[in-house]
């Protein structure tokens, strides 16, 4: 019985203020860049640069955000541009930086039975399922990229959740999720191009439409405001960001590839990302 | 050194004990007869003080310290020796209490695991731990087989002849005969009789005393 | 984790990130089951032993408890320890003592109820005995718990079986982070979402043999004890 109170009072104090001393800070990001397996690329090498561990919790953009506006996180890495720029307007985060953008790609059955594989044009290509009423997956969990989707679907004049026939279905999932329905229902889906590239249970499905400049994907990463959250590990939460942005950083991100592809390109450096 | 006046105890709409007076007094066991039903579980367990009368007075002098011996008595699940060191009151005596009713070579096996014969004595060794003034048993070799209740009843004398009040309830008419000072004849809820052994067996003075000793009132 | 592997060979390489993680999840998972019964067995055990008005209505919300979802326990865990709740200044969000928290949370019930059940049915058994021996309530109770200890190994491995298996209540309040708090159930989560289906079941295998193998060890040594106690 002492035994096991030790146990218990040991795993509860050890893990506590020890940790807490580390060189830690906690990044709220989303899942399609931890599934793609940038962050096991790109933590290594910024741990050894600065003795940093930069623990990340990998969620949709929405509830990132959200971390961060809460204060349970140092910094966010996000992809949704309007909304980030909202974050640090509404005083959450300090200064948005540009790091990166990858793209999406629209997948679907090899068979592609709407056909839409033959043109680069995304919007037409979603004028073609919502026509045919094809199956289509959407995350439907406030994330980057269905935030993306959505904005896609508004340029084709559709309004997808009207849907009838059950064509368009919303699973509230993320990315892997996402792709796993897909590939069960043979259904058309949007990815990012990293996450669909690690994928590994991709089946019959196969990349239809890519290219398109509208379905390119910037990153940002910002600092929670240390005024509104007083425990922001401030220091070292700034010392990541400049370490994405530096050339070391931007090297790191353009150095990872899968089957020889790269998924991120850099540009830290173009002011208007 | 207990005395009971007018007890009537009910359960519902049934009549357990009908206004039964007797005095219960210090002396060789007190065995308490009757068929089934007659109330005999009821009045010891009253005289324990685990049950409350519906009406009636029971007067303890001097508050005599009490143990009981359940019919179905309940080992604690642990070792023979740790039962009767649970039950302890004041010194530690298990190993004497052990020996007296035979089971040194248990003491360190599983209670529960021990034969009913086994178990009932262990109950009597945990009963006498308690260092009663009364004790009480209830049917103590209901289920037991003819050297188990040798066993037991020989045990019973003994702890009798040390002193301590014995007040058994038994159908078996034999064991009446072998262990009573006084008997107590009870019939559906009522005292019949209370008598000295000798003059209960030789000259009963009642015709459902004649009639159960001559095996005939069942009920 | 190198994820062209399959399980088989993160096992028999004995990969230390694997090991990691099962640490982690048995750590969180035990210690979460100690604290649960700490409050659970006496709380149950109270609750077998005494009689209040609104004893069933308690009896059947703990019953209900049993089968909370712990995603929603999770919630209620995030909620409270994220910086802007009011345990925030703990600092305890996405750390394996939030885990621990919300684990014990959801198994506490299941302790609570079961223990109370078993008692119960003991308190039947002795009642009669203890009264006649004039053992106060204090000494009852811990004679009960003791003597009813080996049942309550059923008890706190349903707890345990519990607390192992979920991922709702640990990916919430523990946020998955590699190395830090990701257990069994977070990385089969995690390996399901990258389509890393293989791995994935693996890693269930894992996970379903370390659960047993609690659970014989417990068995075996309920059996050993029950020898001796009966």
């Amino acid at each position: 019985m002492i035994g096991r109170l030790v146990l218990v009072v040991a795993v509860l104090t050890i893990g506590g203020p020890a940790l807490a001393q580390d060189k830690s800070i906690v990044v709220a990001s989303t899942t399609s860049t931890q599934d793609s397996g940038l962050f096991g690329h790109l933590l290594p090498r910024f741990k050894a640069r600065t003795g940093i561990d930069a623990k990340v919790v990998a969620l949709g953009t929405g509830q990132a955000l959200d971390t961060g506006r809460r204060g349970d996180a140092d910094v966010v890495f996000v992809h949704a541009r309007s909304e980030e720029e909202k974050f640090v307007a509404g005083g959450f985060g300090v200064k948005r930086y540009p790091v990166m953008y990858n793209d999406l790609v629209l997948i679907g059955p090899r068979s592609d039975p709407g056909r839409v594989g033959k043109s680069k044009d995304i919007v037409e290509a979603l004028r073609v399922l919502k026509a045919r009423t094809l199956p289509f997956i959407s995350r439907g969990d406030r994330s980057g990229t269905h935030l993306a989707e959505l904005k896609l679907w508004k340029e084709a004049g559709i309004e997808p959740a009207a849907g009838k026939g059950g064509w368009y279905k919303s699973i509230g999932q993320g990315m892997g999720a996402a792709l796993n329905t897909a590939s069960a229902a043979e259904a058309y889906v949007l990815a990012d191009r990293g996450t669909w590239l690690s994928f590994r249970n991709k089946g019959d499905l196969a990349i239809l439409v890519q290219g398109d400049k509208r379905l390119f994907n910037q990153y940002g990463v910002i600092l929670v405001n240390p005024v509104k959250h007083p425990h922001v590990k401030k220091a070292q939460g700034q010392q990541f960001i400049d370490w994405l942005i530096s050339p070391e950083g931007q090297g790191a991100i353009a150095g990872y590839k899968i089957d020889g592809q790269p998924l991120f390109f850099p540009n830290a450096d173009d002011p208007n990302a | 050194m207990i005395r009971f006046e007018e007890l009537t105890a009910t359960a519902g709409a049934v009549t357990l004990l009908d206004r039964l007076s007797l005095t219960i007094a210090a002396g060789p066991p007190t065995v308490v007869i009757g068929p089934n039903g007659a109330g005999k579980t009821t009045l010891l367990r009253i005289a324990m003080g685990l049950l409350q009368p519906t009406s009636g007075r029971i007067v303890r002098a001097g508050d005599p310290r009490r143990a009981i011996v359940f019919q179905r008595p309940t080992m604690l699940r642990r070792t023979t020796a740790a039962n009767v060191r649970y039950a302890s009151f004041g010194a530690d005596r298990t190993r004497e209490l052990l020996a007296l009713v035979g089971l040194e070579h248990a003491a360190d096996r599983a209670a529960r695991r021990l034969s009913s014969g086994e178990q009932q004595r262990l109950a009597l060794a945990r009963a006498l731990a308690r260092e009663p003034a009364i004790l009480f048993l209830d049917e103590p070799t209901a289920s037991l087989d003819p050297a188990s209740t040798k066993a037991m009843e020989d045990v019973i004398r003994t702890v009798s002849q040390r002193g301590i009040k014995v007040v058994m309830s038994t159908h078996d008419l034999g064991e009446a005969r072998r262990l009573a000072g006084e008997v107590v004849l009870l019939h559906r809820g009522r005292l019949v009789e209370a008598a000295a052994a000798a003059c209960f067996f030789d000259a009963p003075g009642t015709a459902e005393a004649r009639k159960f000793i001559a095996g005939e009132l069942l009920v | 984790m190198p994820e062209n592997l399959s399980a088989l060979d993160l096992v028999l390489t004995g990969d230390p990130a694997l090991f990691a993680i099962v640490r982690l999840a048995l750590i969180v998972s035990l210690s979460a089951v100690l604290l649960a019964a700490l409050v659970g067995v006496p709380l149950g055990a109270a609750i077998a032993l005494s009689s209040f008005r609104g004893r069933d209505a308690v009896i059947v919300f703990l019953n209900a408890m049993m089968g909370l979802p712990p995603v929603v326990i999770g919630l209620m865990v995030y909620l409270a320890l994220s910086r802007s709740g009011p345990l925030g200044s703990w600092g305890l969000l996405f750390t394996p003592q939030a885990m621990v928290i919300a684990q014990t949370i959801l198994v506490t019930p299941i302790i609570a109820a079961l223990a109370r059940q078993t008692i119960e049915d003991l308190w039947l058994e002795y009642r009669d005995e203890l009264t006649a021996m004039e053992v106060g309530p204090l000494r009852r109770l811990a004679t009960l718990v003791w003597d009813a200890r080996f049942s309550l190994i059923t008890a706190l491995l349903a707890g345990f079986g519990r607390a192992a298996a979920e991922v709702g209540a640990v990916i919430i309040v523990g946020g998955n982070i590699e190395g830090f708090t990701r257990t069994m159930t977070t990385a089969i989560a995690l390996e399901t979402s990258k389509g890393n289906l293989p791995l994935a079941i693996g890693l269930g295998l894992v996970l379903i043999a370390i659960v047993l193998a609690v659970n014989a060890l417990a068995w075996a040594l309920r059996r050993a004890a029950e020898r001796l106690a009966g």
